[in-house]
């Protein structure tokens, strides 16, 4: 995905983290500005199913050619379904950071997180334009 | 979700020096990193485009940043003996250009200072070429050792040079396309017309590829570089030099090479002549003669992962360059590991922050042309 780009049905976190919530789960990814920061994406190290994750704390690593970089939790709760197509293709994350190279599935343990991430316009506020 | 590392490559200072081509960087669309003090292009449409532009047709990089020293005078080879590993009376020169020679550049301790590409241009003149990072105090220690040699001038010449270095299979006929005369071959370097204007054109490289290194005039290398890429080839930017020289095992100084080690033990015995009596010889020879503690060796990832600089090798090793190979599609990199872990199909265990990753060693280069 060349351009810039934060969808509006979206929840952000200022780590550079998207969530899309659907009841109590919720699936979780990292934004344009993250995987357009980072270049081509070579290697996602799949997190198991069942591993709790805990808001603004690292539960993935992400690696581009030159950097690797701690994904952030958005919101907390229990890992129950991973991206196994990121094994074979992790670059589908630069191709569809929202999309196809979505990273986890979680189920919420403190649905009320939700209140302290941002829409798109307050996230994209924070890149400074 | 952006780790340090990430940050510090975007976090430009107003204080970075830039090269000539800056403004072509920006106009290519290339993301601008600090380098070695330099503000560089870390890569324009993207590390993997740019890396098999290079492997199957013809990539140019800036390479603007890499400090130039020349040495003149009835003493200069004298000069040149005693700093430099290799034997640089073996470096010829004739009516048409003179030869190239790697070396590098010891302690008295046999700790690598830096290592260099030197051309000779002229019977007493000669042209070494420095890392960014090391070019001060590269020039500092070529002109306390020139003290000793009254009949030698050694001169900075950073300032006066830029350097593109066009590489690929195809990158000798974009260049010879626009040159007066016939390129020098490989290890040579020679005074060229290109497009008009004068140039160095050095038959040298950086990532196992044929190709050239061209030396020009910094007002001329904006016009030298629109021609180049006009003429098809593609700008690459830092990423692409990276995995390009790690896939054929070139040493990075700073990574791979630091005074702390010497060169045997990183694999360079074989450019360095003790003989000659040069600055760290007889470290170097002790080294040699007993055999080095550690070696320092090519790996690959057995399965996944990416091992990275400073990931410790189980055994007391580790690593000093890693990265995902774009030719061979796996983790690669290499590692300073006790000599005897060093044998080609040594398994090796690297802890990648906190996973250990299983790892191959394997003979240099890890790619080679067709494989």
């Amino acid at each position: 995905m060349a351009e810039a780009s934060y969808p509006e049905d979206l929840l952000y976190h200022a780590e550079h983290d998207w969530a899309r919530i659907d009841g109590d789960l919720a699936t979780l990814g990292i934004t344009w500005y993250a995987q357009d920061s980072l270049g081509e994406v070579v290697f996602f190290d799949l997190p198991a199913v069942g591993a709790a994750v805990k808001k603004d704390e690292s539960y993935a690593e992400v690696e581009s050619v030159k950097a690797v970089s701690d994904v952030i939790a958005p919101l907390s709760g229990e890992i129950v379904e991973v991206n196994e197509t990121l094994t074979d293709a992790p670059q589908t994350i630069n191709e569809d950071p929202y999309g196809a190279g979505w990273l986890v599935k979680v189920r919420l343990a403190e649905p009320s997180e939700r209140e302290a991430l941002m829409d798109a316009s307050a996230y994209a506020a924070t890149l400074g334009g | 979700m952006l780790c340090l590392l990430l940050a510090s490559l975007r976090y430009v200072p107003a204080a970075l020096r830039r090269t000539p081509l800056y403004d072509k960087h920006v106009e290519a669309g290339g993301k601008m990193v600090e380098f070695a003090g330099w503000e560089m292009p870390v890569q324009y449409e993207g590390v993997g485009a740019e890396h098999a532009a290079v492997r199957e047709r013809c990539g140019i990089f800036d390479v603007s940043h890499m400090g130039e020293v020349e040495i003149t005078g009835r003493q200069a080879l004298e000069l040149l003996q005693r700093l430099l590993s290799n034997d640089v009376a073996q470096i010829g020169v004739d009516v048409d250009g003179g030869g190239a020679q790697y070396s590098v550049l010891c302690r008295e301790d046999g700790g690598v200072l830096d290592d260099l590409f030197t051309y000779r241009l002229d019977t007493d003149r000669y042209l070494t070429v420095t890392n960014a990072a090391n070019h001060e105090r590269d020039l500092e220690w070529f002109r306390l050792h020139a003290g000793d040699f009254p009949d030698v001038v050694v001169a900075d010449r950073l300032e006066d040079y830029a350097m593109l270095a066009v590489q690929g299979p195809v990158a000798r006929g974009v260049v010879q396309a626009i040159s007066d005369r016939p390129l020098p071959p490989r290890m040579r370097a020679a005074r060229r017309r290109l497009a008009g204007h004068e140039a160095l054109v050095c038959g040298t490289g950086y990532t196992g590829e044929d190709g050239v290194e061209i030396l020009c005039a910094p007002e001329q290398a904006p016009a030298l570089w629109d021609e180049l890429v006009r003429r098809g080839a593609t700008p690459a930017g830092l990423a692409a030099r990276d995995t390009l020289r790690l896939e054929v095992c070139f040493h990075l100084y700073g990574n791979d090479l630091m005074v702390e080690r010497g060169p045997i033990e990183a694999g360079l015995g074989w450019c360095c002549k003790e003989d000659t009596g040069f600055i760290g010889a007889e470290a170097v020879r002790s080294v040699r003669e007993a055999g080095p503690a550690e070696r320092l060796v090519a790996f690959e990832i057995d399965g996944q992962g990416i091992a990275r600089q400073g990931n410790p090798v189980e055994g007391g090793g580790v690593v000093t360059s890693g990265t995902m190979s774009p030719g061979l599609g796996v983790g690669i990199g290499m590692a300073y590991v006790p000599a005897a872990q060093a044998e080609i199909g040594s398994a090796l265990r690297i802890d990648v922050r906190g996973k250990m990753r299983p790892a191959v060693v394997k003979q240099k280069p890890l790619y080679r042309k067709g494989s």
